[in-house]
């Protein structure tokens, strides 16, 4: 069964039942699942949790579905990992990896999408669809193929044709679109209105922002239930970062953990910061700017949980960092050399603001701090192609001797 | 009849041009307000423009063409 009660708008309070709408009709603002709180107090326990599959359906009571099959394909419960090499470059005793890389479709998207596909199901879509340069994309299509549905993948026409292949593998309909970012996404925005698709990040949006919320619970339960003192997590939309929260606080409303004292940090890449730009101009909007960045992964620049992720950075006494190209690189490296992790850019943008954020003194040494490692980096290896410098010898021994100084 | 919900951001110079007025007069374009916040230096607001798909589409140009930033209100849908 499932405890979700119905949509709630975030501004002004308009209540909707469980359909799939976008916005608010009345404000035009976010709308988002409500839960029974109470009767899932009542039935929830950390034995019961514990006892579920090792994937984020585990926590399928916190999630908005009803009593269908879901649509998994193995995602969640991705290791928690203790980085002590890393913490000592940055000064950090207690620091921790969640390591999202390895997802089904190696990113965090994996979980939101599991949710959104499920709920398309349950609604009756025949069809999936999303606008994606990557991550979200070959989510999408996974598990359209995993539910027997037809998806549709909208990209720009100029993202490189080798970026797809992890997508097009999948066979959905693939769709390059002649024109700039803004055009697609005007071109989506309208596709939504006009067919009757689950379009993951527009009407099947308030779904598919609750499996992100699983990242929260697993971070919680991983650390013997209990939430970080800091936690250190890319944005984007925004989403992920408010759904990590808001996973943490339903765990302390639910008394599986004790009330929640996080410090939530955001990280993005320079060249798209509206969010970091609003913190730290102490706005109360965010503007949308246009992205110039290789981060394309988290190259948003109108995100649309941005206010909210906003105002969770600074409620919580966290923070927002950004992370220049060159930084974000350095970031890349760092944590492959310090703790074995090829991540994506974006977290290379996440290890860079973490150590801007260590070096000023925000996050100390002795705080429990978790960084959020998002997707995977050989999708878009070709950012750090410069580490490729091997040693050339002959097949004998006096050669490599010789080109690598090493005595046996 | 077409709806297209936008939000429309004005830099510091088009702070006092009364361009919702223009772009309903201008055009066959039905312009409903649903939120904003305007302040001496910047200001944004999330409107619903109703009408022939033409007329919405050469007026948003017609805005766009005058400096103000016009985004779809879910915010970016190509994600990453």
């Amino acid at each position: 069964m499932s405890y979700a009660t119905g949509l709630r708008c975030r501004k002004c309070g308009q209540e909707y039942p469980l359909q799939p709408i976008r916005v608010c009709d009345f404000c035009l603002s976010p709308v988002e699942v409500n839960y029974d709180y109470k009767a899932m107090a009542d039935m929830l326990s950390r034995q019961k949790i514990a006892e579920g599959p090792f994937t984020m359906w585990r926590y399928r009571d916190l999630l908005p579905v009803a009593g269908g099959e879901e649509i998994d394909i193995g995602t969640g419960f991705t290791p928690l990992l203790k980085a002590d090499n890393l913490g000592r470059e940055l000064g950090l005793d207690e620091l921790y990896i969640k390591n999202d890389c390895l997802n089904p479709t190696y990113s965090f998207k994996d979980r939101a999408v599991s949710v959104a596909v499920t709920k398309a199901r349950e609604f009756g879509f025949d069809t999936v669809a999303c606008a994606s340069t990557g991550n979200l994309a070959a989510s999408v299509a996974a598990h359209a193929a995993k539910a027997n549905m037809k998806a549709y993948v909208f990209v720009p026409a100029n993202v490189e044709p080798g970026k797809l292949v992890g997508v097009a593998v999948y066979k959905p309909n693939l769709v390059t679109v002649e024109g700039s970012y803004d055009d697609v996404n005007r071109l989506c925005a309208e596709l939504a209105q006009r067919y009757n698709w689950g379009f993951i990040n527009i009407n099947l949006r308030p779904y598919y922002a609750e499996g992100s919320k699983t990242l929260g619970f697993e971070v919680a339960e991983q650390l013997g239930w209990r939430a970080p003192d800091c936690v250190v997590a890319p944005a984007a939309s925004g989403l992920l970062f408010t759904r990590i929260w808001k996973g943490l606080q339903e765990l302390s409303m639910l008394r599986l953990i004790e009330p929640v004292n996080t410090h939530m940090y955001l990280t993005q890449a320079t060249g798209s910061s509206p969010i970091v730009h609003a913190f730290e101009a102490g706005s109360l909007h965010v503007h949308p700017m246009t992205p110039n960045t290789l981060v394309t992964s988290i190259a948003i620049g109108n995100p649309a949980d941005g206010y909210d992720a906003l105002m969770i950075a600074r409620q919580s006494g966290g923070g927002a960092s950004s992370a220049t190209d060159e930084e974000a690189i350095g970031g890349m490296k760092l944590l492959a050399q310090t703790e074995g992790i090829f991540a994506e850019a974006a977290g290379g943008v996440v290890i860079a603001g973490l150590k801007k954020l260590a070096a000023d003194g925000a996050i100390k040494r002795d705080r429990l701090t978790v960084a959020c490692i998002t997707g995977a980096g050989p999708r878009t290896q070709e950012v750090v192609s410069d580490v490729v410098r091997p040693f050339h010898v002959q097949p004998n021994l006096e050669s490599f001797r010789e080109v690598l100084g090493v005595e046996v | 009849m077409a709806k297209r919900q936008v939000m429309f951001t004005f830099p510091r110079e088009m702070i006092k041009e009364p361009i919702i007025y223009h772009l309903s007069h201008k055009f066959e374009v039905v312009t409903n307000i649903r939120r904003a916040d305007v302040s001496e230096d910047r200001g944004w607001v999330v409107l619903e423009l109703e009408g022939a798909d033409k007329e919405i589409e050469a007026g948003v140009a017609w805005v766009k063409e005058k400096g103000v930033r016009v985004d779809p209100i879910v915010g970016d849908v190509v994600e990453g």
